[in-house]
């Protein structure tokens, strides 16, 4: 996401200030990213079954890709010694991504609406208005994370309990800054909606591919591995593998939380830039 | 409440094309009138409202609202106003009480206050069944109500309304109203005037509430002032004076042509029996018109004094009619407005 949206700059406006009128900015955007944060969060508590429908991709990817991948490198040490503990973490990072990268579009469909700028009319705090939206992303992430992970007990996946909670909380840091990531992309496209969705998708499989999801870099070219490192995905799924694997804070989890946190800064930063200057 | 000076706005659409959407719109707003701003679609209306309530940055030009720059202190003119916007304000996947209690809680009510201020706007616009039902699941009308209600949550002292009432049946545009002017003759009473600049496509809703009528064409304001005197000065009643026989008719338009008060007189197609006399005062016309007519020995089949409506204003303004240039999903208006409009005086 971060390479896509830096390069799209929303239109150079008058951006207003943030001088809060009532009370002092910080109280202002605290409280009012607490409303936003519950005004986003109510439909999906009020209809928790909207979620399945994101799980349905990575469902599909550990129904049919998993048992490819096992047959085809299970017997090797390539995915070390069991495939699921180094398939699920990584579907999991999947998940996170299909699902915080589109949270966009329903940001989309309220600037449609004109429901956003019923908001832009009132004092709420622009920050805030990005803010409480993507910090709304950690509910989904973590309720979506915690079903593949339950789907899979089943199935003979035993990973590290403490890792699976450590994972999913890495995977809600990560999901709010992709998902502030999608808002800015949003709102820079707002005069032509179409590309919300051409650049989402341009910008979402190169990043999964580079970060070794589902097959190993160890494998490809030379080339593939030095860009993979410029992939901030690529850490979090190293990471997720170990923490699953029950190695709690080795340096590869420490660069997977580093990774997470650098994606929600910058995602953030580019978010409350984009919302500031919705103007127009 | 409102002052702006030369506001313009100029859209860039496609590669070197550019739309002069407001240009140059200079008006000033007292505190407690209530205005509406009457033109064809494309007019200008929405962009300038839009301006006004700092969602868009004017190309050129200075406006103030509600006593701060909308540029330079965007955040106090919104804690100052309320819009409804042409769109629908309210979230599709919110449920209708939720998101007027957001809406108070934004301009920084307590639960407790959001919560009694959204169960009074649920009961007066006639939405308290629907309270807990998800607005994509209301009708076109209940989603505009539950819009002007949002809208009206916080009583601020300069509202600004954007089509409020279209897609709203008979009733309930009355009942909007009702509510509105009641909400705004509280204000008043308790020493707070509440202004009002609303757009319309009802002819007949800015003709009976507004006590101020901006038309605006093209970008520019081309009138304002209030509706009787946009009607007595631009475009005057209508005399139809009908022959008995169309052959009469040439000399009876020669005789009005030189009745008091007359400003234009005009037979629509030849083989017509009807006259049409645009004149300063309809009422005191018909006497003398008559009278003229016995002297000279025509014959009046009947005569029909017609009061203008805003649509002959802008007809006599721009020689288009807002009827044709603005097709509105609400055909009512046009027929409520002709009937009441039009008084009948049969001459014996
Ligand atoms: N975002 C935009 N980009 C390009 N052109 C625009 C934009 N918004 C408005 N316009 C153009 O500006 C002109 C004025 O539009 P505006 O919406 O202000 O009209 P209006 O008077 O509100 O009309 P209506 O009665 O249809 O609501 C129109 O020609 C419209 O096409
Ligand atoms: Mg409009």
């Amino acid at each position: 996401m971060s390479h896509a949206t830096t390069t799209i700059t929303p239109p150079a406006t008058a951006a207003p200030t943030t001088t809060a009128v009532a009370g002092p900015p910080a109280t202002r955007f605290g409280r009012d990213t607490g409303l936003v944060l519950v005004r986003e969060l109510r439909p999906v508590v009020r209809d928790p079954f909207s979620l399945v429908f994101g799980l349905v991709q990575p469902l599909f990817f550990l129904a049919l890709f998993g048992p490819l991948l096992v047959g085809s490198l299970g017997g090797t040490d390539v995915l070390g010694g069991d495939v699921w503990l180094w398939f699920v973490p990584a579907i999991l990072v999947m998940t996170t991504l299909f699902g915080t990268s589109g949270t966009g579009a329903n940001l989309q469909i309220e600037i449609t609406s004109g429901s956003h700028e019923r908001m832009l009319v009132t004092p709420m705090s622009r920050s805030a208005m990005l803010v409480g939206r993507a910090l709304k992303e950690v509910v989904p992430v973590a309720a979506q994370g915690l079903v593949v992970v339950l789907v899979m007990l089943p199935f003979g996946m035993r990973p590290n309990p403490v890792g699976v909670l450590l994972t999913l909380g890495q995977l809600a840091v990560l999901g709010v800054g992709v998902g502030a990531f999608s808002y800015a992309l949003a709102l820079a496209v707002r005069q032509q909606e179409w590309m919300f969705w051409a650049v989402q998708q341009t910008v979402l499989f190169p990043l999964m591919l580079l970060s070794g999801m589902l097959l190993p870099l160890e494998t490809g070219p030379a080339w593939m591995r030095a860009v993979s490192y410029a992939d901030p995905l690529r850490y979090v799924v190293d990471a997720a593998r170990e923490l699953f694997a029950g190695d709690l804070a080795s340096a590869t989890v420490w660069r997977g939380w580093l990774a997470a946190v650098l994606t929600a800064a910058a995602g953030l930063a580019v978010g409350v830039r984009a919302m500031r200057r919705s103007v127009g | 409440m409102i002052r702006t000076r030369g506001l313009t706005k100029d859209f860039a659409v496609g590669r070197n094309e550019t739309v002069h959407a407001v240009r140059g719109i200079t008006l000033d707003v007292e505190p407690g009138e209530l205005v509406a701003v009457l033109g064809p679609n494309g007019g200008g209306k929405t962009t300038t409202l839009r301006m006004l309530t700092t969602l868009l940055a004017p190309t050129s030009g200075t406006a103030q609202v509600a006593g701060h720059d909308v540029v330079t202190h965007p955040e106090r003119v919104r804690a100052a106003i309320g819009y409804v916007g042409q769109g629908s304000g309210a979230g599709t996947y919110q449920q209708v009480r939720d998101e007027l209690v957001m809406q108070g809680r934004v301009h920084g009510m307590d639960r407790r206050a959001a919560g009694r201020r959204a169960d009074e706007l649920l009961e007066a616009l006639d939405l308290a069944p629907q309270a807990r039902r998800k607005v994509e699941s209301l009708s076109g009308g209940q989603r505009r109500r539950l819009d002007v209600a949002i809208g009206l949550v916080q009583a601020p002292p300069l509202l600004f309304l954007d089509e409020p009432s279209t897609g709203l049946d008979p009733h309930n545009r009355a009942n909007l109203w009702e509510h509105v002017l009641r909400m705004r003759a509280d204000a008043a009473a308790a020493g707070r005037p509440m202004t009002i600049v609303l757009t319309t496509h009802y002819l007949d809703e800015a003709d009976t509430m507004a006590e101020r009528v901006v038309v605006v064409d093209h970008g520019q304001v081309i009138a304002d002032d209030t509706a009787d005197a946009l009607k007595s000065d631009l475009a005057g009643d209508r005399v139809l004076l009908r022959a008995v026989s169309p052959g009469q008719v040439p000399a009876l338009a020669a005789l009005a042509e030189r009745a008091h008060g007359t400003r234009s007189v005009s037979v629509d197609d030849a083989g017509t029996d009807v006259v049409t006399v645009r004149s300063a005062d309809g009422a005191r016309a018909v006497p003398e018109l008559v009278r003229a007519a016995d002297a000279a020995g025509l014959v009046l089949a009947g005569v029909q004094v017609v009061r203008p409506t805003l649509d002959d204003v802008f007809l006599a303004l721009t020689g288009r009619s807002l009827r044709e240039t603005a097709i509105d999903a609400g055909a009512p208006e046009s027929s409520t407005e002709s009937s009441t409009e039009t008084t009948e005086k049969e001459v014996a």
